[in-house]
């Protein structure tokens, strides 16, 4: 269904007239530094230099450009490498300064989400020991999985309310050793990569004008705590999340449209590990299908680790009921690498995924077969023994 | 037989106990303000497309303090729920994916049958969390475990360590964890578990699952100097 611009552009013009500074929500931050002026917290500021984007009401968000603390993703790093070393690859692109942590645990959420074998203050306590980790460390957390991202926003909701969990969580921070901090802005790394989208786009080294993309906005990104998410009156007038999509559009590629985009893509926490009939279902017939049939994508963008594992995974039963799938699944992060020449083994670990991604590849002019010879001749190596691991100046070799 | 019929022999003390359990969580106002009825929760439900399922009246049931209806949800309905949130886009403001976080967490807590069989099959991921600090790893990818992935997971299986070690970030040469978490952090983690009940309420639904999870804590816990009584 085409998007009315015309009435989106009216209500624009009108939310432009009354501007930003009547929200029709508070802002968080401010209850987050009213606090740390009681003395119950320490607030970490966003380092130098930052880049302001707008969010769902018209706030200014900053987004660290470097001196950032990775808050790893436990099924990017785990089943899909690829998408987190693509992430650190662009921050290496760039030249900045970032730290890659051993004192960082997971955030636990899929875990709650999926069996609720946990409760509000240990969830606190742990976002907070991780939020402590980072401080010490004096670089800024940069949040990699988009249910840590939107579990952690929930957890600053929470403690701002609630004196009683910010004490029991103090406790155990104090236990711990660890100082009680807030960080000044809760940063997802799609984020970042939208504000370094124009960045990436002047090092791109690949013509993408012919790459049609559809695009799955991660749900735990955009519908917990809606109001912290970024969006752009230049991307669908304002009425969806621009991270993704806009980098999609500066990097010179496709963006199509499809009706089922706001549905989530069946992850569903306990189902793709125990009950996954429903998650290949919903995947395949409410998500891959409608954009086949509707966009016909050469490769479908997330920012989502969930979000990539049921795309990309649950395509492969799905062939045997005739069902229309057969499209490439990564993040925008391994897009955006590829564009500026990453490797698509070495550094975007395609050999993860499952559905077939080679034909989209060769669309985006890179030679897949010398590029996989490459890398086996990394892998003899290593089998040998000449190297015990993947260097990234063997990454970028 | 109506469902509710099911649980009518279940005294509405019981019932009302563990409606009031939800009721002091201290989310629950926050995720309930009323409901018009709309049904645009239904709508946008991955879920509710899927089984017999609404969170409409999860709002409902939880609003009207309608016993029967909650204690058939607790039982029959809150381990469908995908979690996406979705139902957010409710324009009274209700969360019911996030007071069904709540009833799951009851129906942990109170070792309810209905909670041990929808975690059955699960515990291998409980264990991973808890006791590594990551929720999944390289080595959990086993033909047998993701057979409808394709043959794609056995070639994964079969390169695994090599695979792991051709990653250029030095925390991901790992096969147990999904990165490299080092001791200090894990007995912090542990701690956490400990102070904040949460292996208590494993040992509600899996007493084996808590005995293990208990063995390795205590030794690098005892290690680092912490009291774990």
């Amino acid at each position: 269904m085409p998007i009315p611009l015309n009435v989106i552009e009216a209500r624009r013009a009108q939310r432009d007239e009354r501007g930003p500074t009547a929200p029709p929500t508070e802002d968080i931050r401010e209850k987050v530094f009213e606090l740390e002026a009681k003395g119950e917290w320490i607030v970490q500021r966003v380092p130098e230099p930052w880049v302001g984007v707008t969010t769902k009401y018209g706030r200014i968000k900053k987004i660290p450009a470097e001196h950032t603390w990775h808050h790893k993703s436990c099924g990017q790093c785990g089943h899909i490498p690829g998408y987190s070393t693509a992430i650190y690859w662009l921050n290496r692109a760039l030249d900045f300064d970032y730290n890659d942590p051993k004192d960082q645990t997971s955030c636990t959420a899929w875990n709650y989400y999926a069996s609720a074998t946990s409760n509000v203050g240990a969830q606190a306590a742990v976002a907070m020991r991780n939020f402590g980790a980072a401080y010490e460390s004096g670089y800024f957390p940069t949040i990699h999985c988009g249910t840590s991202y939107g579990h952690y926003k929930e957890v600053r909701e929470e403690l701002v309310a609630h004196a009683e969990l910010r004490d029991e969580v103090r406790r155990i921070c104090d236990k711990l050793g660890k100082p009680f901090v807030m960080p000044e802005e809760i940063v997802h790394y799609s984020e970042w990569v939208y504000a370094m989208r124009h960045e990436f786009a002047q090092r791109r080294v690949l013509d993408l004008s012919s790459i049609d993309v559809t695009v799955h906005p991660a749900c735990h990104y955009h519908k917990l705590v809606v109001e912290d998410a970024i969006y752009d009156p230049d991307v669908y007038g304002g009425q969806r999340t621009a991270v993704v999509s806009a980098v999609v559009t500066a990097l010179g590629a496709n963006v199509k449209d499809y009706s089922t985009w706001f549905d989530c893509c069946g992850f569903g926490f306990r189902h793709i590990l125990v009950q996954r009939d429903f998650t290949r279902s919903f995947a395949t017939l409410r998500k891959i299908e409608v954009m086949r049939e509707e966009a016909n994508p050469d490769v479908v963008l997330t920012h989502d680790t969930g979000c990539v594992t049921t795309l990309d995974q649950s395509q492969f039963a799905a062939r045997a009921h005739d069902v229309k799938v057969g499209v490439p699944v990564m993040s925008e992060a391994q897009f955006a690498a590829l564009a500026m020449g990453a490797h698509p083994y070495r550094v975007c670990q395609l050999h993860w995924h499952n559905t077939e991604y080679r034909p989209l590849l060769e669309k985006m002019g890179i030679d897949w077969r010398e590029r996989w010879r490459e890398f086996e001749d990394d892998l003899e190596r290593l089998r040998k023994g000449d190297k015990q691991f993947l260097t990234w100046e063997d990454a970028d070799a | 037989m109506t469902l509710q019929a099911r649980y009518a022999d279940v005294p509405v003390e019981t019932k009302q106990r563990l409606f009031d359990e939800v009721r002091a969580d201290i989310r629950f106002k926050d995720y309930l303000f009323g409901c018009y009825e709309c049904g645009i929760c239904v709508a946008a439900c991955p879920s509710a497309r899927f089984y017999d399922f609404s969170p409409r009246k999860i709002a409902q049931a939880t609003g009207r303090e309608d016993l029967g209806m909650f204690y058939e949800q607790l039982n029959d309905d809150i381990w469908n729920c995908s979690q996406c949130f979705s139902c957010l886009r409710c324009p009274r403001g209700n969360n019911p994916g996030g007071l069904i976080t709540i009833m799951r967490e009851v129906a942990i807590n109170n070792g309810l049958t209905s909670a041990r069989q929808a975690l059955e099959g699960y515990g291998r991921v409980v264990y991973k969390i808890m006791s590594t600090g990551t929720q999944v790893s390289p080595d959990m990818l086993q033909p047998n475990a993701f057979p409808d992935w394709g043959p794609h997971v056995a070639e994964i299986s079969e390169n695994l360590e090599l695979w792991r070690r051709a990653l250029p970030p030095e925390t991901l040469h790992t096969t147990t964890t999904a990165w490299y978490v080092d001791d200090k952090t894990l007995t912090e983690l542990y701690l956490i578990w400990h102070m904040t009940g949460v292996l208590d309420m494993i040992k509600e639904v899996d007493e084996g699952l808590h005995m293990i999870l208990n063995d390795v804590m205590e030794e690098l816990l005892e290690e680092a100097g912490y009291s774990t009584t």
